[in-house]
């Protein structure tokens, strides 16, 4: 836990960001050159190359659970499930996410194998932006499986101090 | 968050909101929880203590509740015993006027009156992750309990002065607190619903600061929203206002740590 | 040390599957913000967590720092002995904490 001069600080941080935000979802002032580069879909899909190298993608077998419309982007709950009867010969090795719009597109990857029992994990992630989210499970026999979906973010209305 | 955007984004928003004149009370059969705004993802968070990351400061409450402490080396637990039973209730009926003090005392103050007079410690400061795992400690264990501030002839005066902040139209958007929660609440203000700004987690979850907060640090978010100056921690323009919303959403059960967007 | 919640059965029979729920306290400062001096926050995050069952590892993350703060982590694992179920997390700035639950299998 953080003491209270640092939460003062990530108070007025937040703001900042938080403005930025605002104002450029408002279309308002560009305050992106304050931002660092984001990833992009075709960062995304290189990250996505690299970690899981260049067999084909097939979609199916992964359900991938994330709200639609999330409350606010820095909390976002997701759950990745895959169709597997993880097996000592038949399971999922790697899950991985990935993202269009944060600043780097690789959110999470876990490694799992039969002792998992079943292929279903669960965490929080934060998304700067209205964009798509990709999971991508490795299997024991080399096949990629995916799922993706879109999810929009709202702003909150009521922030941190802005002086 | 810049004037200039208010201004453009926010007021015309405001603008088809129902008459910003009026404020009416809102009927006792139609009080409802921040947590009835909320998606389902987010009420889930909340409602189970194995994924609630409330529950972190709670646990440090816990700790923090049986640790001796000041110049007297007494715990908390020394006095009060086990929480579940002392502190039964509690948080529903706070603030809560002091005589000593001669006007309402929040649930924090009240910890850390405490902390100084009983543990002979120094108070710990507002907002510290101390003074909020106790103040999360102690509201849990009211959880489902109605809320229940005394409405007296001593607590008239400071729930008035309250409701008179609530409803005054104030800062650059020249707006009131009335005008979004008493008027407005169920509509939409850049997406996201206006609830009726019921206390009824705090200390919350907010999701926006990624750690749990008070109520204090709630009502200067919104007053920072409406471009006014918020009142600094411990004032008794806050303690006022706090008190006002307690008595304003009466007979709601507390939710602490609640999450909130 | 930071606070954790864990969740995780105390008892199960042999063979089944049982769910893991794990909390930690932790900022996860991404190290993309800008601090009101305007330079950027450093990184802080918590990039690892390893959950052995008798010494045997059963589930591996790999963190970026689009973790949310507080990172919660779910997941399952089979019920093969009685033992010992331990988790680990490390980081930045030399983070590392280990936690220990016991599990009775019947
Ligand atoms: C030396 C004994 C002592 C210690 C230590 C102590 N208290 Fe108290 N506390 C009291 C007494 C006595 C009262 C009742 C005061 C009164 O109402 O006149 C009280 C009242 C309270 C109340 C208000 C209860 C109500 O019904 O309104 C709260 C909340 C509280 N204490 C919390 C704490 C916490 C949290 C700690 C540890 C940080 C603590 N106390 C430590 C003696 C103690
Ligand atoms: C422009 C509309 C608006 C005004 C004016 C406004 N608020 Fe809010 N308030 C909101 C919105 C929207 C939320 C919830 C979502 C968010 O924070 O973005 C909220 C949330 C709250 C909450 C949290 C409720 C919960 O469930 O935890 C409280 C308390 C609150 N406001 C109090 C106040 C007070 C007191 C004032 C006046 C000082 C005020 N608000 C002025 C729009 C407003």
């Amino acid at each position: 836990m953080i003491d209270y001069d640092r939460a003062m600080q990530a108070t007025r941080r937040s703001i900042l960001i938080g403005s930025a935000r605002l104002a450029v979802g408002a279309g308002l002032v560009s305050l992106v050159g304050t931002i660092p580069a984001r990833a992009t879909p075709q960062t995304m899909r290189d990250a996505i190359r690299e970690a899981v190298g260049d067999a084909p993608l097939r979609t199916g077998r992964v359900t991938l659970d994330i709200p639609s419309l999330v409350e606010n982007g820095n909390t976002v709950p997701l759950t990745v499930a895959v169709d597997s009867p993880m097996t000592e010969s038949d399971h999922v090795k790697t899950i991985h996410i990935f993202n269009e719009k944060n600043p780097q597109p690789h959110v999470i990857t876990i490694a799992l194998g039969p002792r998992a029992g079943k292929a279903r994990v669960a965490t929080r992630i934060k998304l700067a932006d209205t964009q798509q989210v990709v999971a991508i499970a490795a299997m024991s026999d080399g096949s990629l499986w995916t799922a993706s979906a879109d999810v929009i973010v709202t702003i909150a209305a009521c922030i941190e101090d802005v002086n | 968050m810049t004037a200039a955007f208010l201004r453009v984004a926010i007021l015309p928003l405001v603008a088809g909101f129902a008459s910003l004149a009026l404020a009416a009370d809102i009927p006792t059969a139609e009080r409802r929880s921040g947590s009835e705004f909320m998606g389902p993802e987010t009420r889930a968070m909340q409602d189970d203590d194995t994924t609630n990351p409330g529950m972190l400061w709670v646990l440090d409450g816990e700790a923090a509740w049986r640790r001796r402490e000041g110049a007297a080396d007494k715990s908390c637990a020394d006095c009060h015993g086990y929480a579940q039973t002392s502190m039964n209730g509690v948080a529903a009926r706070y603030p809560a006027f002091d005589a000593a003090k001669g006007r309402p005392v929040d649930l924090e103050e009240r910890i850390n009156m405490c902390r100084s007079e009983q543990q002979k410690a120094t108070p710990l400061p507002f907002e510290s992750q101390a003074l909020l795992a106790l103040t999360a400690y102690v509201g849990r264990q009211s959880r489902g309990q109605a809320i229940a501030v005394a409405d007296d002839a001593r607590t008239y005066p400071f729930i008035a002065a309250g409701r008179e902040i609530f409803e005054r139209r104030q800062g650059q958007l020249d707006l009131s607190c009335a005008s979004c929660h008493d008027d407005n609440w169920g509509k939409k203000l850049a997406g996201a619903p206006v609830p009726q700004a019921h206390p009824t987690g705090y200390p919350t979850y907010r999701l926006e600061w990624q750690t749990l907060g008070s109520l204090q640090r709630r009502l200067r978010n919104c007053m920072i929203g409406m471009r006014a100056e918020p009142y600094a921690y411990g004032t008794a323009e806050n303690v006022d206002l706090e008190l006002y919303l307690m008595w304003r959403a009466r007979g709601l059960a507390i939710e602490t740590p609640a999450v909130r967007p | 040390m930071a606070r954790t919640l864990l969740n995780v059965p105390a008892k199960a029979a042999r063979g089944e599957i049982i769910e893991i729920k794990t909390l930690i306290a932790h900022p996860m400062e991404s190290g993309y913000r800008v601090g009101l001096n305007g330079a950027m926050i450093p990184r802080d995050i918590i990039d690892l967590f390893v959950c052995t069952y008798n010494g045997a590892e059963v589930f591996r993350a790999t963190l970026s720092p689009a973790i949310a703060a507080n990172p919660f982590i779910t997941f399952s694992t089979v019920a093969t002995e009685s033992g010992t179920i331990e988790f680990r997390w490390t980081g930045d700035n030399g983070f590392s904490q280990t936690e220990s639950v016991l599990i009775a299998v019947e």
